[in-house]
């Protein structure tokens, strides 16, 4: 108790301390140290996957656009831009000060160069179809570059914050040909430079001295330290190791708020946590009725306030509120009581024919983890109590369940999770797409379908806007899937770290930050 | 001897070769590819990147690709470290893993015979109780307790060595691994010191010696300690083994990048080569060690010797 009452003062004294100092703090001077979840599996751009190596890369890289501290758009490597008035030709201006770590000029047709070999089928990239609108990137001269898109494509400059988007080198490619994405031989053209990486646990950089903001960065050397054990995390920053957690470990979570809640950040992110239905079998082929009624029977409020209480919002949309230019229209009942709800969900089973002496018998597939297991028990209990329904709850090994969910043989009811990847409707309504590869439930509607057409058509933003909403609202009701909550980021931050800024897209480029003495 | 290392070496061959088919055939069974992710590929990628790595043929094809490569010493490219290759990633992670498993292989011998052979030499004694209980938690408590349990107490509450791996500099981030690795072990031979000690010295020949009256001290090293060491040796190889594999715990707990991280982080990532290539090594590395154990058994041991 007295070590409790210890550390909530030193809580308190940290917490006033004020951000303006950049006073050295012994050997520690200057070093950010920030953890990891996984490893980068490659630090090439197109063929990195996961958002810890995107994590890395966004360090190390820049692309025509940005983002601030607080996740709005800034200039990158583009000093500014012009649009066309139809909304199909982009002209970026880029800054003649731009350059790589070995002192080149960044110039309009290496992001040309990097650009067709994102695309290009060979290089079989993760995220090539992140650029399917765009009809060519075009440089004009070393300092302007032509995008021209098949369809507006309102979020765009938020695409071109994505690492699969920044320039290439063409030179180090053309010596080291896929092994050019290691220390010593990658080239940078952001704040830092790689100078390490031992796979497994530690991604060193170095200050960019060539880069062209570089008087802006404030710390000489980010290490990024690959913990993949959120306890581990945990230990490591009590003991003053870890500057910044990339995650804080939920059975912690209620101690660490109590302990360490100045240094606890949680912000909405673009994240979906959800069930999903295999629209392609009984019984949950063409049967929105009792789709909807499960739906109902999920009491949302209290999943998020006993269950997973890490600050998650309870999702009655599939796109998550606080996305740029975009009112998530919610389920037709959210604003009934859980007792009305379940009221409606009631007649609902029935009507689908299931009974008290006919109960409905379904497979629960989740991955294993404790969050997943609390959740699945939750619910299973919900659907009992509501509606009679016989849950077997199905624990798989995340690489078996994706099998199971992408052969749709034998899934019934499955967790699964959508994160964004730019801050725009499209990222998430696009999943539900027939022809998107992400569509897990494999939800087909031609109305859907065509509604994202059309807003996919549209100059003027509001109209645009509407389709897409038009659209959630009508897939929403078909009921593919069942939204649970909404994400929110957790990160322990030491104090001694200044210019953190909490943001939707869970972003935090360690060129916004400075680290100060503290104590 | 030499002969009988060779043929011995010989002889493992098969062993090795059985070991590759199966851990092939079990990591291709296993459900689940090492491109499947929740944001799912579109067909057209998946395909060109299975082609890119050969999964797209048939598996007795893709046995015989692997095997061609192994027999030149490629053991072929890491599926989730895209530009690294399985020989890259065991050369990085193993020689950590070494140093880890030979400090604590040291630590475990030198105190388990130490504290073995006070307990046997003072046997029923209050010291003797007191070791052996020791030795009792020691084996019951498991690694992943012990851990992070030592990681609260000298790195958080009292900030004496560091909780992680990665950036501490110096020999203090092998304090806490080693001896988590170390203490099932040092139980263990502890205990098995002191059953063969307790047996030994009831034996005709230390009676002989008494009888002679030579000094207890030079009993023990002289005529005791050599025979006690059979047992113990003999557990020696197995203990390697278990270190080895130990090892796999305490760097998921210490954050180590060892080999027994790859193995697990491979096994659940899919990455079938590291999988694979990891298993060859080991395998390949016991059978070695066994050798060796034997080896040293009959220095030790003339009767074996003259078998």
């Amino acid at each position: 108790m007295k070590l409790i009452r210890i550390f909530l003062f030193a809580a308190l004294l940290l917490g006033v301390a004020g951000c303006g100092g950049a006073d050295d703090d012994g050997d520690r001077a200057n070093v950010l140290h920030r953890g990891l979840a996984t490893d980068p599996e490659t630090l090439d751009g197109h063929k990195a996957r996961s958002t810890q190596a995107a994590d890395v890369l966004r360090d190390i890289g820049e692309g025509l656009v940005g983002y601030s501290a607080t996740g709005e758009l800034v200039p990158g490597v583009a000093k500014s831009w012009n649009v066309s008035d139809d909304g199909l030709t982009y002209t970026f201006h880029l800054r003649s000060d731009a350059k790589w770590s070995n002192g080149d000029v960044v110039t309009a047709d290496q992001f040309v160069f990097s650009v067709d070999r994102l695309i290009d089928p060979e290089t079989a990239a993760f995220y090539a179809q992140l650029l399917d609108d765009v009809v060519g990137f075009e440089a004009t001269d070393e300092v302007t570059l032509v995008v021209s898109l098949e369809r507006p494509v309102p979020y765009l400059l938020s695409l071109l914050t994505h690492p699969a988007t920044f320039p290439m080198h063409p030179g180090t490619f053309a010596e080291y040909g896929d092994d050019f994405a290691r220390p010593g031989t990658l080239l940078s053209n952001g704040a830092y430079v790689l100078t390490g990486w031992i796979p497994g646990s530690l991604v060193t950089l170095q200050r960019n001295e060539s880069y062209w903001n570089n008087a802006a960065t404030a710390i000489d050397e980010v290490q990024h330290h690959v913990i993949t054990q959120p306890m581990t995390e945990l230990a490591r920053y009590r003991a003053g190791e870890i500057d910044i957690t990339g995650v804080v470990p939920p059975e912690s979570f209620e101690q660490v708020k109590t302990e360490l809640g100045e240094q606890l950040h949680m912000a909405p992110r673009l994240g979906a946590y959800y069930y999903g239905f295999n629209l392609t079998k009984p019984p949950f082929k063409n049967n929105p009725e009792l789709r909807q009624a499960l739906s109902m029977a999920i009491d949302r409020e209290l999943l998020v306030e006993k269950i997973t209480g890490r600050g998650e919002m309870p999702a009655y949309s599939w796109v998550p509120p606080g996305i740029n230019n975009y009112a998530p229209p919610v389920l037709s009942y959210a604003p009934l009581s859980q007792d009305e709800r379940n009221q409606i969900a009631q007649t609902l089973y029935k009507a689908a024919g299931y009974s008290e002496d006919n109960p409905l018998q379904l497979e629960l597939r989740y991955n294993t983890s404790d969050t997943h297991q609390r959740t699945a028990l939750a619910i299973q209990s919900m659907w009992r109590e509501a509606l009679g329904v016989e849950t077997t709850l199905v624990n798989e090994e995340f690489q078996v369940l994706l099998a199971n969910m992408r052969d749709k043989e034998i899934t019934q009811v499955f967790r699964s999770s959508w994160l964004g990847d730019y801050n725009d409707a499209h990222t998430f309504l696009s999943v539900m797409q027939s022809d998107n590869a992400a569509n897990t439930p494999a939800y087909a509607s031609e109305e859907f379908d065509s509604l994202m057409a059309r807003a996919a058509g549209q100059v003027d933003l509001d109209r645009r806007r509407l389709y897409l909403e038009e659209a959630e609202r009508f897939m929403l009701a078909d009921h593919p899937v069942i939204p649970i909550y909404f994400y929110v980021s957790n990160h322990l931050v030491s104090p001694r770290v200044c210019g953190w800024g909490d943001n939707i897209l869970d972003y935090h480029y360690s060129q916004h930050l400075s680290l100060k003495a503290v104590e | 001897m030499l002969r009988y290392a060779l043929l011995r070496l010989l002889g493992a061959i098969p062993t090795l070769l059985l070991v590759i088919i199966l851990a092939f055939l079990m990591v291709h069974a296993a459900p689940g590819g090492p491109f499947d992710a929740e944001r799912a590929l579109p067909a057209d990628v998946a395909e060109k990147i299975e082609a890119a790595y050969h999964l797209d043929e048939p598996l007795p094809k893709q046995f015989l690709r692997y095997m061609s490569g192994v027999l030149k010493g490629d053991l072929g490219p890491s599926y989730r470290y895209r530009d690294r290759s399985v020989s890259e990633l065991i050369g990085s992670g193993f020689p950590v893993s070494l140093k880890l498993g030979l400090l604590a292989f040291g630590l475990a011998s030198l105190l388990g015979l130490s504290a073995g052979t006070f307990a046997a030499l003072r046997q029923g004694s209050m010291l003797d109780r007191v070791v052996m209980s020791f030795a009792m938690t020691g084996v019951s408590v498991p690694v992943f307790v012990v851990g992070p349990v030592l990681v609260l107490v000298f790195a958080v509450k009292l900030h004496w060595l560091p909780a992680g791996w990665s950036g501490a500099s110096g020999p203090a981030k092998y304090v806490l691994p080693v001896i988590t690795l170390a203490l099932p072990q040092i139980a263990y031979i502890a205990r098995l010191t002191r059953a063969s000690m307790i047996e030994v010295l009831g034996r005709d020949f230390i009676r002989t010696a008494r009888a002679q009256g030579l000094a207890t001290k030079t009993i023990i090293r002289i005529h005791a300690l050599k025979p006690t060491m059979l047992p113990v040796l003999s557990y020696m190889g197995p203990a390697i083994a278990a270190i080895l594999t130990g090892s796999v715990v305490v760097e998921e707990v210490f954050g180590i990048p060892g080999l027994g991280q790859f193995f697990v982080r491979g096994a659940l990532n899919r990455d079938y080569t590291l999988v694979l290539g990891i298993v060859i090594f080991y395998a390949a590395l016991i059978i070695v060690l066994n050798l060796i154990v034997d080896i040293l058994y009959g220095v030790i041991d003339p009767r074996v010797r003259q078998q």
